[in-house]
């Protein structure tokens, strides 16, 4: 160790500066490895996806995970497809590892679900979506989450992988409050999927926080079909932030559809949205502010969707 | 090896070829400031939000307080010391020298690595995008505003 000149002391440490406690760690290649190891390891580990809420719960102690195991080698994982199902139609399968920014930049998700397209520039900054994921913001279960807003909107489903095989989530039974999902230990998050937005369908998001890139206070999205004569066949609409984790909106909808879309139905859709949320205030608002967000937020979203729908086929 | 022992990594910075050995705990920002000795990399927050840590991994840029580096197996990084080539700056550094886009220069490197980011994905970004993309960033001294116009002038100029 050198003495600093200035200082009198040492500017040259002996040991590594480290933030975070110790563990183990592990990178497996496959699927079947990472769920091995899952079960070998049990509660003490961690899944390591894009690591942008892991790491830093780690650096401040808030988790201290024995062992690491990190999922980014899993390529197989990382894909978006297009799929034609008969329940659900179409739509768009994600991988769980497939980063939030090749997500919204492609050109396959602009096209089949725009919205969730949208909702994921409001998700952070870029250099934080380069390497968080899709599945890793659903994991982690951040009630504002946009990626969870969108698939509670859409009713999307997830499936998950243990060592008793594969199950399929609707998103009320995946996401089950503020950082709580129905994941379980020994389970990897393998997938999400994403009905496709309509041809001719109209859809619109937005979100409210103090500064851009930061966590919502409040976000809506939401999706109109209307018929030719410009009554609402379908109405979707999703909160985040607003309750423990995001939810529809369903008197709302309910109100909007066989309606035509006016000035009326949209303020009465917003003080229904108002109704349903289920927050409490903290130091960015009151939970009056909130709810009150919710309805304005609402009624906004869905303005925004009747100027603008995806392109009639 | 028990796993929770010391890796060795091997990947290239700035375009040399390093192999060290890492415990697995340790940070990217904290291997490159300590291990490596390239201090322009600076550690702010270490949670993410400030964006002084900014690299670029593997081409994108990246926090390097959120990547452990271990992680960093194989991968290719560029840290601010790599942007000049020898004495002649980077269009930006140059950009944020003629423009005054510093002044205490802790949020620089980031500022930089982000703003070079931007450029490589979207040549000539309006001013709305610029602010959009160094949102992430946080800067105390600026207010942003020279900010702006140096990365709006490295755009024209590497045009
Ligand atoms: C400054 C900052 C701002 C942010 N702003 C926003 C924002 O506005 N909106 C938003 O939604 N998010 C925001 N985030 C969070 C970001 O989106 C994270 O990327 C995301 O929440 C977690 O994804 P990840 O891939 O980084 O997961 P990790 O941090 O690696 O993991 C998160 C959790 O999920 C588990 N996990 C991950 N993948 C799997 C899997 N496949 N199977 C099982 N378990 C898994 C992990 O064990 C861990 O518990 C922000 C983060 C930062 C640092
Ligand atoms: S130190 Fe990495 S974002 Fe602040
Ligand atoms: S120049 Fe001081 S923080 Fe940006």
């Amino acid at each position: 160790m050198q003495p600093n000149p200035l200082f009198g002391c040492s500017i040259r440490r002996s040991t590594a500066i480290v933030k975070p406690a110790a563990f183990a760690y592990e990178a497996p290649e496959t699927v079947e490895e990472a769920l091995a190891l899952l079960k070998r390891y049990g509660e003490g580990a961690k899944v390591l996806a894009g690591g942008q809420s892991l790491v830093p719960m780690m650096n401040f102690r808030l988790a201290q995970p024995e062992v690491l195991i990190d999922i980014n080698g899993l390529a197989e994982l990382d894909y978006i497809r297009l799929q034609d199902g008969p329940e659900a139609g179409r739509g768009l399968a994600i991988g769980a590892l497939t980063r939030q920014r090749t997500a919204e930049l492609s050109p396959r998700v602009g096209e089949h679900c725009p919205l969730l397209a949208e909702a994921l520039g409001h998700v952070a900054h870029a250099a934080i979506r380069n390497r968080g994921t899709v599945g890793g913001s659903l994991v982690h279960a951040d009630p504002s989450a946009e990626i969870a807003t969108v698939l509670t909107t859409l009713n999307g489903r997830v499936t998950l992988r243990g060592p008793a095989g594969e199950r399929t989530l609707a998103p009320g039974d995946f996401l089950l409050g503020y950082l709580t999902t129905g994941l379980a230990p020994d389970e990897l998050l393998m997938e999400a999927r994403f009905p496709a937005i309509r041809p001719g369908a109209r859809w619109g998001f937005l979100e409210f926080s103090r500064r851009q890139g930061d966590f919502a206070i409040a976000a809506v999205a939401a999706v109109l079909e209307l018929d030719s004569g410009g009554a609402c066949t379908v109405a979707r609409i999703g909160l985040g932030g607003v309750a423990p984790a995001p939810l529809r909106a369903l008197a709302a909808e309910r109100a909007l559809v066989g309606r035509r879309i006016d000035g009326d139905a949209i303020d009465e859709a917003g003080r229904l949205a108002q109704e349903v949320c289920d927050t409490e205030g903290d130091y960015h608002a009151s939970e009056e502010y909130k709810r009150n967000l919710a309805g304005v937020l609402t009624r906004r979203c869905l303005a925004q969707a009747l100027e603008r729908g995806r392109e009639a086929a | 090896m028990t796993p929770r022992a010391a890796h060795t990594i091997r990947l290239t910075v700035n375009g040399e070829a390093i192999e060290r050995a890492v415990e697995p705990r340790q940070l990217l920002v904290d291997f490159l400031r300590e291990g490596l000795e390239l201090t322009g990399t600076h550690a702010g927050c270490e949670h993410g939000v400030c964006g002084a840590c900014t690299v670029l991994f593997n081409g994108k840029a990246q926090r390097s307080c959120l990547i452990f580096a271990v992680q960093a197996q194989g991968a290719e990084i560029v840290t601010i010391e790599g942007l000049a080539e020898g004495a002649r700056l980077h269009p930006l550094q140059a950009a944020f020298r003629e423009h005054h886009g510093l002044q205490c220069g802790f949020c620089t490197p980031g500022m930089l690595i982000t703003a070079y980011d931007l450029l490589q994905e979207n040549p000539r970004p309006s001013e709305a995008e610029v602010r959009v993309a160094i949102s992430g960033v946080l800067c105390r001294c600026t207010g942003y505003k020279q900010i702006v116009d140096a990365v709006l002038a490295a755009a024209e100029a590497m045009s």
